[in-house]
């Protein structure tokens, strides 16, 4: 068949015309019977799984379904099953926004789950506050962001900070170097970073950000040798942290004496370096896979007998994870109450749950999460050792680097000095 | 304060690995004129190939580096014969079918292996740092350094003292003469395609356990072999090895200074008003045209 330009004119207006008319409105008189309708709830999961943060997102995809037929098996909430709309928004920001429309505006998903990067929860932002529905974002992110329609189940840099910094200045010294991949999220951190330093009285010897994707670290050690820091402070990302590693080992730097302490480097990135690279060099987390709990253990076996004996669990993962579980009891707290996403958001806060990290709760004031913040060691196997663990939850801080400004539940808000 | 030796071993280390990934392309776009944007993949096909040979058959990267050589020559002859001698005369649409054949490499790639970082286990006999001149320097490298200064003069050697060199500078001279004087270009250029491929594809190799391995792995290093291929005079081989020297140093002194953000920009700010006073690159061969 051969396509003329005219046959193709005339396939292009069609298309057109189709998608212009888009989805029809839908009038129902009941707001609450749309979320829940046939004893069903209808749940959006919203993860790449093309493109390139395909890999991690694909965990988080799979660790959000593993919930999900979890709670149907024992019953559903209450009484209800749970429906997981899967949509693959391939990487891309746009097609973010256009998905999370599609799940909200056209299944009518009583909340969704998704996201990795922080680009990609920026771009559906607009689309959850335009309809008011709930976004569950569960990566460890650089805070300063406080959305009226977003639980957030990550990290925020005081929970992944305040006990990492004394730690390493006790065990290490006060010389710190601080290295990350050009983008806001080592900024952010850093930023942090540098206040706690300032308070226990250390230094900063050397503040550098290469490009993304970097993967020529010879000045970058050079300077390592040249500054001799007591800690290496690391918010490198995706193959950079490979070659980072590497190059460290190979130039001779002694972990015992310089050791990296990253905020980012998990059990992938080390299996891609090779444990002997990344072995003595630390990372902060709630979360290792290797972690000792009964919950973890369940998780752990529950995955690889979902998805395959060779997956990993990681620190988004988990969260992906346990978030459904906070969603379950908030949706059950509701109870007979009408079922709408700005409800589910109050019901929300001060759920706990027992994650594999530890006993969880959504925080009333700001919508982010207690965690339990730990130390662990690279070891030689690929797994981290738990060396330190918080005694107690940590309160999550968006706005802990800005003093001036809290995060409430109407939103953010200006305390005057 | 800038240690001197140390400094100058880093720019070095940074130049030869400049110059494994861009003799290659030298050899490809200085002889043939063909802008090779799928360089990077073959580079990229490389590093994959030694992770295959390494995982699935046990095969390490010593033992592995002749047949990925020639792995990577092989695609490399095919994607010739298919595609790019059917463009000899049209440099634009090489560009684009070149490009094309990079896109369908990566995404095939990732396909096949996946997305995800591999693993490519440096050898352990070059893990560990050997003392050099009272400097802790990475034996890995050393051995990057040593490699990419032979695979020079072998490629000397078959350039300026083989029948086949002597061939392909006639051809790259006038290719209509050459061919009356009975040279076979086809045969020639093939050759030539493929041997570029292969070293492309060594070079994806040598620096897989160094850096890291994925589908995408290719976009940098293409950039790199540009510049270096374009500030040192497209047909000249004293040029890229000049100019790999050249930009290596600066990239290291300069990221010593400020960072490698900064670095990068200026080099790339530097090549471009080279080529613009010297728009034939640095050491541009002296060829009469007709």
């Amino acid at each position: 068949m051969t396509i003329n330009r005219r046959k193709f004119l005339n396939g292009a207006a069609a298309v057109g015309a189709a998608s212009a008319t888009g989805f029809p409105h839908l009038w129902i008189k009941d707001a609450s019977l749309a979320y829940a309708a046939d004893s069903e709830i209808k749940v959006g999961v919203l993860y790449s799984l093309t493109g390139t943060t395909a890999i991690i997102e694909t965990s988080l995809n799979q660790a959000t379904l593993l919930a999900i037929e979890e709670i149907n098996a024992a019953g559903g909430v209450g009484g209800k099953k749970l429906v997981p709309v899967v949509e693959d928004p391939a990487s891309d920001p746009a097609t973010f926004a256009q998905k999370a429309r599609k799940l909200v505006v056209g299944d009518k998903c009583a909340s969704v789950f998704g996201s990795y990067t922080s680009a990609s929860r920026k771009a559906v932002l607009p689309v959850f506050e335009k309809y008011n529905n709930l976004y569950w974002y569960p990566t460890l992110y650089e805070g300063r962001e406080c959305s009226k329609n977003v639980i957030y189940t990550g990290a925020v840099p005081n929970q992944q900070q305040k006990e990492f910094i004394p730690w390493l200045v006790k065990n290490f010294g006060k010389k710190f170097y601080l290295i990350g991949s050009n983008y806001i999220y080592p900024k952010e951190e850093n930023n942090v970073c540098k206040i706690l330093l300032k308070q226990l009285g250390g230094e900063v010897v050397g503040e550098e950000y290469v490009p993304l994707g970097h993967s020529e670290f010879s000045a970058v050690i050079n300077k390592f040798k040249s500054t001799q820091p007591n800690v290496i402070f690391s918010t490198v990302v995706g193959d950079s942290v490979v070659a980072l590693h590497r190059q460290y080992k190979a130039a001779g730097l002694d972990p015992k004496k310089m050791p990296m302490a990253s905020l980012t480097t998990s059990e992938e990135e080390i299996a891609a370096m090779g444990g002997e690279f990344a072995a003595g060099h630390f990372t902060s987390a709630p979360y290792f896979m290797s972690y000792d709990s009964p919950e973890n253990h369940k998780f752990v076996e529950a995955f690889k007998k979902r998805w395959g004996k060779d997956k990993v669990t990681n620190f988004v993962s988990e969260p992906a994870y346990f978030q459904v579980h906070l969603f379950k009891q908030a949706v059950e707290k509701l109870g007979k109450g009408d079922l709408t996403p700005p409800a589910i958001r109050e019901a929300s806060w001060g759920q706990q749950v027992k994650a594999p990290e530890g006993l969880v709760k959504i925080d009333p004031q700001n919508s982010h999460t207690y965690l339990w913040p730990k130390i662990g060691e690279a070891q030689t196997n690929g797994q981290f050792k738990t060396i330190e663990q918080s005694k107690e939850w940590v309160e999550p801080l968006p706005y802990w680097a800005y003093p001036g400004q809290v995060c409430t539940p109407n939103g953010l808000q200006e305390k005057k000095a | 304060m800038i240690d001197i030796v140390s400094q100058i071993s880093v720019g070095l280390s940074i130049a030869s690995i400049l110059l494994l990934i861009a003799l290659g392309l030298a050899i490809i776009y200085g002889t043939m004129g063909v802008i090779n944007l799928a360089h990077g993949e073959f580079v990229m096909l490389g590093a994959y190939a030694v992770w295959f040979l390494q995982t699935y058959l046990g095969i390490g990267l010593f033992a592995g580096l002749i047949l990925v050589f020639v792995l990577i020559g092989l695609v490399g002859w095919v994607v010739e014969w298919s595609l790019i001698r059917r463009l000899y005369d049209r440099p634009l649409d090489t560009i684009l079918a070149t490009w094309g054949v990079g896109v369908i490499l990566q995404q095939g790639v990732r396909l096949a292996a996946g997305a995800e970082l591999r693993y490519v286990k440096m050898p352990d006999a070059l893990v560990n740092p050997v003392a050099f001149m009272g400097y802790d320097e990475s034996a890995y490298r050393i051995f990057i350094f040593v490699v990419a200064v032979a695979l020079l003069f072998v490629t000397y050697i078959l350039v300026f003292r083989t029948e086949f060199g002597l061939q392909l500078r006639a051809i790259t001279q006038n290719r209509d003469i050459a061919r009356c004087f009975g040279v076979n270009a086809k045969r020639i250029y093939s050759l030539t395609f493929a041997y570029g491929a292969g070293l492309a594809g060594l070079a994806g190799a040598l620096v897989s356990p160094l850096k890291s391995v994925s589908p995408d792995m290719g976009t940098n290093y293409v950039v790199d072999a540009f510049l270096v291929v374009v500030a040192g005079g497209v047909q000249s081989l004293l040029g890229t090895v000049a100019s790999s020297y050249l930009i290596g140093q600066a990239s290291g002194v300069l990221a010593f200074l400020s960072d490698d953000t900064m670095a990068k920009a200026i080099v790339f700010l530097s090549v471009v008003v080279l080529i613009r006073l010297f728009p034939q690159g640095l050491f541009a061969m002296r060829v009469r045209r007709s």
